[in-house]
């Protein structure tokens, strides 16, 4: 990174500080008051957009600590929402749990079944385990639907409306806010998550895994952190989400989600905190103009093509940035920046 | 007085039907450096595997201080105060030198998710506190502008001195370099060969929060094919040759030992 000369750093402190420019702060309060004013004037179907991008935020943070980071590639991440989402469902509509409480407990379960699929990750590496993880994806689905007692299986959950502390959070306004506190929580515990100890373990692990062994790392014990960490990420998000529908459902959490959930993590920048916020917003961004222009398109294209528009699109975009900027709007960002700050050398 | 730090004994190593490995056996003591040679595909490198706990050897023991490390997982051994370098540079090609030194403070670091996850307060402290110690090796190890540069875009004498940078901030009692010196420029064969002995001494109050720095490491084994840095930096030197040791002893020794001589030239008399 690199700053003007009139933000050099004094202290080791300050040198570690996210924000280190007044610029820096400006942009961060712009963003957040931009954020927090959303319900005001946004429509409904924007809200519902902003809702469902700030919870995927938060289920892909946890992916970049497991994928991005520790070079894990999990394509059950859906999964792993579900199992949160279930979790929830259960909590609150059979246990009476509060949401405040469901929400980290979802996570938690979440995180514990992660870590049971994540044990084969000693063993196997890059390609054997994408494919225990797609498995791991299949496992919980049909155990989903296997245990209908428990689950309610196709016909799903029904949850409870939810309060928090008094305050109902049923209007999509509270839960809009809900959602965005939580995604801004997820990026923040993340970020700090992957700046200190774990971080740097789970990076050393990705990078040179021999060399992380003989620099002390216990390798098992890590990538099981990795596993339990990022689907802690996962089952709040899969918890939020059903809650936000009231209703808890297999078809919720489609397999492909998984695959678009990788597909942000390359768009926004693989290992990126920030990166993630771009990856999310773009892939969403672009799924929804293709529903929207897929309407128009109908009479030109047989409307069944129409349909897969919607897949085409966003993956068009991921080949391109595999292409010309692999390592995503993160890094195209930096590199706006360093330009802007060297100007006009 | 001086003390034996590493001990293999008897060590035999086979891969399948190679044999890696024979009968190897040796002695390193503290305030030594000790030099592994011989011809390429003799062993060095095994013997190196063996002793940092990736190789588990067939048959025979390895000792740190009179303790049993055979056997042992590599972090554990790390732990115990073995760091090394490898062959082919290790470093995490993503992290910058800074984190890349910092990576390997983590065994002496405590914070867990909670304190990481909230990061002000007791995570930030301790990040600062071994952030002193990792900016004392980048001193050290004159890496300051380089300091926040991913390492995979450093030029490759640079990357080696990272590598050896990370393995000070494990706070080795024993270091074990894997050609830290191949193919580099003069030059930077020397800074390499002045920093292997300024942390072999230690520097004293210079640098306070580096122990490593401060005190220097008891042991360096070291595997190098500059024949003119292991005479002049080692204390004694052993020599490889098809998995066996075939000598033993000061670089004078080695010099006029005539294994070691038919092993590198060739017995006299046969062509080619």
């Amino acid at each position: 990174m690199r700053h003007f000369s009139s933000s050099f750093a004094h202290s080791y402190g300050q040198d570690m500080a996210l924000l280190r420019t007044r610029t820096q702060w400006l942009l961060l309060v712009v963003f957040l008051a931009f954020i927090f004013t959303v319900p005001r004037w946004a429509s409904n179907s924007f809200l519902t957009l902003a809702t469902v991008i700030g919870i995927t935020i938060v289920s892909a943070q946890g992916l970049n600590i497991l994928t991005g980071n520790c070079g894990l590639v999990s394509m059950g991440h859906s999964a792993f929402m579900m199992v949160g989402g279930y979790a929830m469902a259960i909590l609150t509509s059979q246990l009476g749990l509060p949401f405040v409480l469901a929400v980290p407990v979802a996570g938690l379960v979440a995180g514990v079944v992660g870590t049971i699929f994540g044990l084969p990750s000693l063993r196997i590496k890059g390609f054997y385990l994408i494919m225990a993880t797609v498995a791991a994806y299949f496992i919980i689905h049909w155990l989903v639907l296997q245990f209908r007692q428990l689950t309610g299986g196709t016909e799903g959950m029904a949850l409870p409306p939810a309060d928090l502390f008094g305050w109902s959070i049923r209007s999509r306004e509270n839960y809009f806010y809900v959602v965005i506190v939580t995604a801004i929580i997820a990026t923040l515990v993340a970020k700090n998550i992957l700046r200190t100890r774990i971080g740097r373990a789970f990076v050393a692990i990705r990078d040179n895994d021999l060399a992380a062994e003989a620099m002390g790392v216990n390798l098992f014990r890590y990538k099981l952190q990795a596993f339990f960490l990022g689907n802690i990420f996962a089952g709040v998000a899969g918890a939020l989400s059903v809650q936000y529908y009231a209703f808890a459902n297999v078809e919720q959490f489609p397999f492909f989600d998984s695959v678009w959930l990788l597909g942000m993590l390359i768009v926004g920048g693989m290992g990126s905190v920030s990166g993630v916020i771009y990856g999310v917003i773009a892939i969403k961004l672009l799924q929804q103009l293709a529903v929207k222009i897929g309407p128009s398109l109908a009479e030109i294209v047989n409307p069944q093509a129409a349909v897969g528009l919607s897949l085409i699109l966003p993956s068009i975009a991921i080949i391109l940035f595999l292409i010309f900027a692999p390592r995503g709007i993160s890094h195209l960002w930096e590199r706006v920046r360093n330009y802007y700050q060297l100007w006009p050398y | 007085m001086s003390h034996t730090t590493v001990q293999v004994q008897n060590v035999s190593l086979s891969f399948g039907g190679v044999k890696a490995l024979t009968d190897v056996s040796i002695t390193v003591s503290s305030d030594e450096i000790f030099a592994i040679i011989g011809p390429n595909g003799a062993g060095k490198t095994a013997l190196l595997n063996c002793i940092s706990g990736f190789y588990r050897p067939q048959v025979g023991e390895v000792y740190l201080y009179g303790k049993k490390i055979t056997g042992l997982r590599p972090d554990r051994i790390a732990r115990l105060g073995i760091a090394r370098t490898f062959q082919n540079i290790g470093l995490y090609t993503g992290l910058s030198t800074l984190d890349n030194i910092m990576a390997a403070r983590h065994v002496f670091m405590k914070q867990n998710f909670l304190t990481s996850a909230l990061y002000f307060g007791w995570s930030r402290k301790e990040e600062i506190a071994h952030r002193k110690t990792v900016e004392e090796i980048i001193d050290f190890l004159e890496m300051q502008s380089i300091r926040k540069q991913i390492v995979g875009t450093l030029p490759y004498g640079l990357r080696k001195r990272v590598e050896l940078g990370r393995a000070l901030a494990l706070e080795p009692k024993v270091l074990l370099l894997d050609e830290p010196m191949a193919g580099m420029t003069l030059e930077e064969k020397e800074d390499i060969a002045r920093f292997i002995l300024d942390v072999f001494e230690g520097q004293g109050d210079t640098y306070p929060d580096s122990p490593v720095l401060r005190d220097g490491v008891r042991s360096i084994v070291m595997i190098e094919h500059d024949m003119g840095v292991v005479m002049d930096l080692a204390d004694r030197i052993a020599v490889l040759n098809f998995g066996r040791k075939i000598a033993e002893g000061t670089p004078a020794q080695i010099q006029s030992d005539p294994d070691v001589i038919k092993a590198y030239l060739g017995e006299p008399g046969q062509p080619g």
